[in-house]
């Protein structure tokens, strides 16, 4: 199936990594409007990292990230203040200020880029909080929540200036059975009521197989993309050793003297 | 043989070598735990390595007993082999101990040298170490550079600021460090006007310890304190602050948020510096005075002649040079303890070595700083 819409993100070969140490190569991927696109791959793979250099916090190597038309490594300003403007973020760790209540959280972004009165930016910080189950938590301090509701209430901050383009960094890892389905729904439920794009990173099967419309995944030793695809055609067609090893849950071979070498996927 | 020993209730270990032209057989018997295996160690190396042979095959019928030890002796066999030209066979390995040697037995692991690691000439060490002060302290100039030019922003959007965060840092470095302030400051009047109203008693000169206190708190001491007092107690919790917010991934989510985390922590902490520190100064300067007003007093002079001999030696341009100083120590200390805080690394262990250096480099500063004060005083015949 050919897609004609016109991407929402563009990464066209980026090159990222820290100091020398070059940890993505070459990488290029388009994510379209309003699907759940899931970054994938085992644990210090680079997903963070390439995560990072998508939404500016780390200039690359090498390479483009195209929000439309306008490059976010090399806009500056005005400009990048309105690709930035486009997008909400969850960090791996919740990433809530510690000094304040999750209200005054969700606040900030509006108070910060908004003009309406007080009373409007409560009732929509609240309604953001509401939308992912904390209406009952909304003057509670971060340290003082579990897990699970720190990730929801930095999704509803990441909501709060309703981006198009939500970026979550791990969004189960860390969280019980329940807590991590729970995550899911909210995510599927966002994406089919707000039509909000998500770029996930993730290394949770059964979360990939609920929510992603499309999954890459990358290889720490490859450095590049290994696979892309639908997560359930690719668990159950592909050939590709790599996504057999990570679908099926298999050991390394290395170790049983099966050298495993495999073509990057194109 | 070896000169370790077995205890009595080891049921024992050897290893026995000879050669052939086929290369070294050594045979390893008995149980190779931790004990075993300490025991026969240099031997068996000792062994493998004078046995002039390339190849060597391991006989392991006889083992009893292997671990984790028992593998590292075989791994160092492997490597002694290595190095020789050769290679390891191992031999009649029972099944559940060839699963145990699988799991290692592929990786290579890498030989520990102690000339691996680099060694530099003492002149591109000295280099290197340049290099680094230097970008260290361009680091600091281009940080002082850009939190100056966001206050003086300031003056002319004042809205942008957040007065609420400036308020409450002003109340953690100014009101909830009075008392130490003014403890150390009255303590300090006290002891320096008692030392020298001990030294001056012999001739006689006691009358003079109000000038020397006034002129030594107001101009040199009330800044110097109070500035290196800030740099203890705020400047590492600036850094700890930042630097937590750091690794939490805080200052990430406020750059993505479009917020600069200067304006956002910096700006505040070094406005709420700026407006504590002089006055925490006058504290510190007058608690001094009461401090010396109590020695006086019990040597028997009356308040009124202390007070007037303070005041009448104290210029206005000293209390103005000491004020002046203060502003610049509390802009060094605050920010060198967020810039601290802004550069601190992954882990744990990170916010406690922001913490130290922030409050080291604020003392350096001071110190530099305070030096440079000096010299321009006296040229400037203040
Ligand atoms: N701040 C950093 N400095 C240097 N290397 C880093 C840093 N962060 C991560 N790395 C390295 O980059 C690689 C990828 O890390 P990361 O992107 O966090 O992996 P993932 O999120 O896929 O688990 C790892 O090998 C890691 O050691
Ligand atoms: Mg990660």
């Amino acid at each position: 199936m050919m897609d004609t819409r016109k991407p929402v993100i563009s990464v066209r070969n980026i090159t990222c990594g820290y100091d020398e140490t070059v940890v993505v190569k070459d990488v290029s991927f388009d994510i379209m409007p309003g699907e759940i696109f899931v970054i994938l791959g085992g644990s210090g793979c680079g997903k963070s990292t390439l995560l990072k250099n998508m939404i500016g916090l780390y200039e690359p190597m090498e390479g483009q990230v195209l929000f439309g038309d306008n490059d976010l490594v090399t806009a500056q300003g005005d400009e990048r203040n309105q690709i930035i403007r486009q997008f909400g973020v969850m960090y791996q760790m919740g990433a809530l200020f510690g000094s304040m209540s999750l209200l005054q959280n969700v606040m900030l972004p509006l108070e910060e880029f908004s003009d309406l009165p007080h009373e409007a930016k409560t009732m929509i910080a609240k309604s953001k909080l509401a939308m992912v189950n904390l209406e009952n938590a909304l003057y509670k301090l971060p340290a003082a929540i579990s897990g699970g509701m720190k990730k929801r209430a930095a999704i509803a901050r990441a909501m709060a200036l309703d981006p198009q383009i939500l970026f979550l960094d791990e969004p189960g890892a860390g969280l019980d059975p329940i807590s991590s389905a729970e995550l899911d729904e909210l995510i599927l439920n966002l994406s089919r009521t707000l039509g909000i794009t998500f770029v996930i990173v993730s290394h949770e099967l059964e979360s990939i197989y609920k929510t992603a419309d499309r999954v890459i995944m990358l290889d720490k030793d490859v450095k590049q993309i290994v696979a892309e695809g639908d997560p359930k055609e690719l668990r159950d067609t592909s050939e590709n050793i790599f996504v057999k090893r990570f679908f099926h849950r298999m050991p390394s071979l290395g170790k049983t003297g099966q050298e495993v070498k495999c073509p990057v996927a194109e | 043989m070896s000169h370790r020993t077995l205890p009595d209730n080891h049921p024992g270990a050897a290893a026995t070598t000879r050669s052939d032209v086929d290369g070294i057989h050594i045979s390893l018997k008995g149980r190779l735990d931790a004990l075993g295996t300490a025991f026969l160690w240099d031997d068996a190396v000792t062994l493998v390595r004078s046995g002039q042979h390339a190849s060597v095959t391991a006989d392991c019928a006889d083992i009893e007993y292997m671990d984790g030890a028992g593998l590292a002796l075989l791994l160092k066999l492997r490597e002694e082999a290595a190095l020789a030209g050769g290679k390891l066979t191992i031999t009649n390995l029972r099944e559940e101990y060839q699963q145990l040697i699988n799991l290692t037995w592929d990786c290579e692991l890498p030989q520990w040298t102690p000339k691996a690691k680099e060694r530099r000439g003492f002149a591109e060490a000295v280099g290197k170490a340049t290099e680094e002060v230097l970008l260290g302290l361009r680091e600091m100039i281009a940080f002082v550079g850009e939190a100056t030019v966001m206050i003086l922003q300031t003056i002319r959007h004042p809205s942008q600021v957040r007065w609420k965060d400036v308020l409450l840092s002003c109340i953690n470095v100014g009101v909830d460090s009075l008392f130490i302030i003014v403890l150390i400051g009255f303590l300090m009047g006290l002891i320096m006007s008692f030392q020298s109203a001990v030294s001056l008693q012999r001739f006689g000169g006691e009358i003079y310890v109000p000038n020397m206190l006034g002129l030594v708190m107001f101009r040199e001491m009330g800044p110097l304190v109070t500035a290196i007092l800030l740099a203890a107690r705020s400047g590492s919790a600036f850094a700890a602050e930042i630097g937590t917010m750091k690794i939490n991934e805080e200052l990430d989510a406020l750059t993505t948020m479009g917020l600069s985390p200067m304006r956002f922590l910096v700006i505040p902490k070094l406005l709420s510096a700026l407006a504590m520190v002089p006055l925490m100064t006058i504290f510190f300067n007058m608690a001094s005075l009461v401090g010396g007003a109590i020695v006086m007093l019990s040597l028997g002079f009356p308040l009124v002649t202390f007070t007037s001999r303070v005041f009448a030696y104290l210029h206005f341009g000293d209390f103005w040079g000491g004020m002046f100083k203060a502003v610049v120590f509390s802009i060094l200390v605050a920010g060198v303890g967020c810039l601290r805080g802004m550069q601190t690394k992954d882990g744990a262990s990170a916010v406690g070595l922001s913490t130290t250096s922030a409050v080291v480099s604020g003392i350096i500063l001071i110190a530099f700083a305070d030096g440079l004060f000096a010299v321009a005083f006296y040229y400037l015949g203040w």
